[in-house]
C-alpha cells in the first residue's frame, strides 16, 4: 500500500481508521484520499484498505 | 506627442507646461510628481514624461484605481484579477493579511467569514490596529480593505463556519482561502468543499508558529483543488507561538497561489 507516496506496509482488515491510529493522527483533523477520492469522516471505520490502494493524508496542525 | 498622467496616456500639443497641463486636468492638485521626482518648479514637458498629480486626502475615482492597477499589472491581468471572487475563511494572522495581499492587486470580489472580535493579544501578528480593539474582525478587516481600494466588492459574514453553512456562504467562490486557527475547524472546511464544492479550489495553511527558518515554509499542490501552504508540523504549543512573520510568510504563500490559480497556473 502507497500512503503519501512511500510502501507502508499494509495489514489484513486495515481501515481508515486503524491506519490513523497506527499513525498516530486525529481523525477530525485530517483529510483522507483513497485513489484519489475523498473519503468521509463518517465511513473511515467501515473503510477497508487494500493492499493496492493509494492513500494520501493530509493532517491540520493548528495556526491561523 | 504622448505623456502618461496618473498613470493614463493621453497625447497632447508639444507645448504644454506642467502648470498648464494642472490647470487642465487637476487644478486642485497640491502636488506634481514628474518621473518620480515631486517637482516644484514649471518646466516644458517632454514625450514620454509621467505625470502624477496628487491632491492630498482625495480618494481616486474607480476609474483612476482601474487605471493603476493595469499600469501595473496589464489589462489582461488585471481584467482575470477583477472578474475573481475569492473567499476568505477566518481573518486572525493568515486570513486579515491574504485580504489585504489580495486587495492590493485588485481581486474583484471578497466573501469574508469571521465571527470573533479583535483582541488586543491579537496585534502581535494580525492586520489589526488598536482603535480596532473590539470591534468585530468582519467590520475592521472591512475598513482597512476599502482604505486599500475603496472599490472593492465585499461580502462579509460574521458567523461561525461549519458544514450546515459553508457551501451557502462560499456558493459563489472560485476559491476559498482556509485562514482558520483549529486543525479540526480547517480538516471540517477542506473535506467539505473537495466532497461537496467539485467547481470550488482551496488553499489551505498548516505549520506556521514560531520562529523557525522561513525557508521551510512551503506551497504544496495535493491534487487539482486542494493547495496547501506552510510547514506542516510547526504546530501552537506553550514554546511555539504565532508570530508576524512566519505567519505573515504563509498568507501571503496562500495569496500568491490564489493569484496563480486566477492567471491559469496550476502549481
Amino acid at each position: 500500500m502507497i500512503v503519501n507516496g512511500k510502501d507502508f506496509n499494509w495489514k489484513k482488515d486495515m481501515t481508515i481508521n486503524t491506519l490513523l491510529e497506527e499513525l498516530c493522527l486525529d481523525l477530525n483533523t485530517v483529510v483522507v484520499e483513497v485513489n484519489q477520492v475523498i473519503i468521509d469522516k463518517d465511513k473511515y471505520a467501515e473503510f477497508y484498505l487494500d493492499k493496492k490502494d493509494s492513500v494520501e493524508i493530509i493532517s491540520f496542525v493548528g495556526g491561523g | 506627442m504622448i505623456i502618461t498622467v496618473n498613470e493614463k496616456t493621453y497625447c497632447v500639443d508639444r507645448s504644454y507646461t506642467l502648470y498648464q497641463l494642472k490647470n487642465e486636468y487637476q487644478p486642485l492638485a497640491d502636488m506634481l510628481i514628474l518621473n518620480g521626482r515631486v517637482t516644484k518648479q514649471d518646466c516644458i514637458i517632454q514625450e514620454g514624461d509621467r505625470i502624477v498629480m496628487i491632491s492630498k486626502g482625495e480618494s481616486p475615482s474607480e476609474d483612476q484605481m482601474s487605471s493603476l492597477l493595469i499600469h501595473r499589472h496589464s489589462s489582461q491581468i488585471h481584467n482575470s484579477l477583477n472578474k475573481a471572487v475569492i473567499g476568505i475563511a477566518g481573518l486572525g494572522g493568515l486570513g486579515s493579511h491574504v485580504a489585504a495581499a489580495l486587495t492590493r492587486i485588485g481581486i474583484g470580489t471578497l466573501v469574508l467569514c469571521d465571527y470573533d472580535v479583535v483582541e488586543p493579544s491579537n496585534l502581535n501578528r494580525q492586520n489589526y490596529f488598536i482603535h480596532q480593539i473590539g470591534m468585530k474582525k468582519t467590520i475592521a478587516t472591512q475598513d482597512n480593505l476599502l482604505q486599500m481600494h475603496p472599490y472593492l466588492k465585499l461580502i462579509t459574514h460574521d458567523t461561525y463556519l461549519n458544514s450546515a453553512n459553508i457551501g451557502q456562504i462560499f456558493k459563489d467562490v472560485d476559491i476559498v482561502v482556509e485562514a482558520l486557527d483549529l486543525p479540526f475547524c480547517k480538516a471540517e472546511l477542506v473535506n467539505y468543499i473537495l466532497k461537496h464544492m467539485h467547481e470550488t479550489k482551496v488553499v489551505a495553511a498548516s505549520g506556521l508558529a514560531g520562529y523557525d527558518t522561513s525557508n521551510t515554509i512551503m506551497t504544496r499542490k495535493v491534487n487539482e483543488r486542494l493547495f496547501i501552504c506552510g510547514d506542516g508540523v510547526s504546530k501552537v504549543s506553550q514554546d511555539c507561538c504565532l508570530m508576524a512573520p512566519r505567519v505573515g510568510i504563509t498568507a501571503n504563500h496562500q495569496a500568491n497561489m490564489v493569484l496563480r490559480l486566477i492567471l491559469g497556473k496550476q502549481e
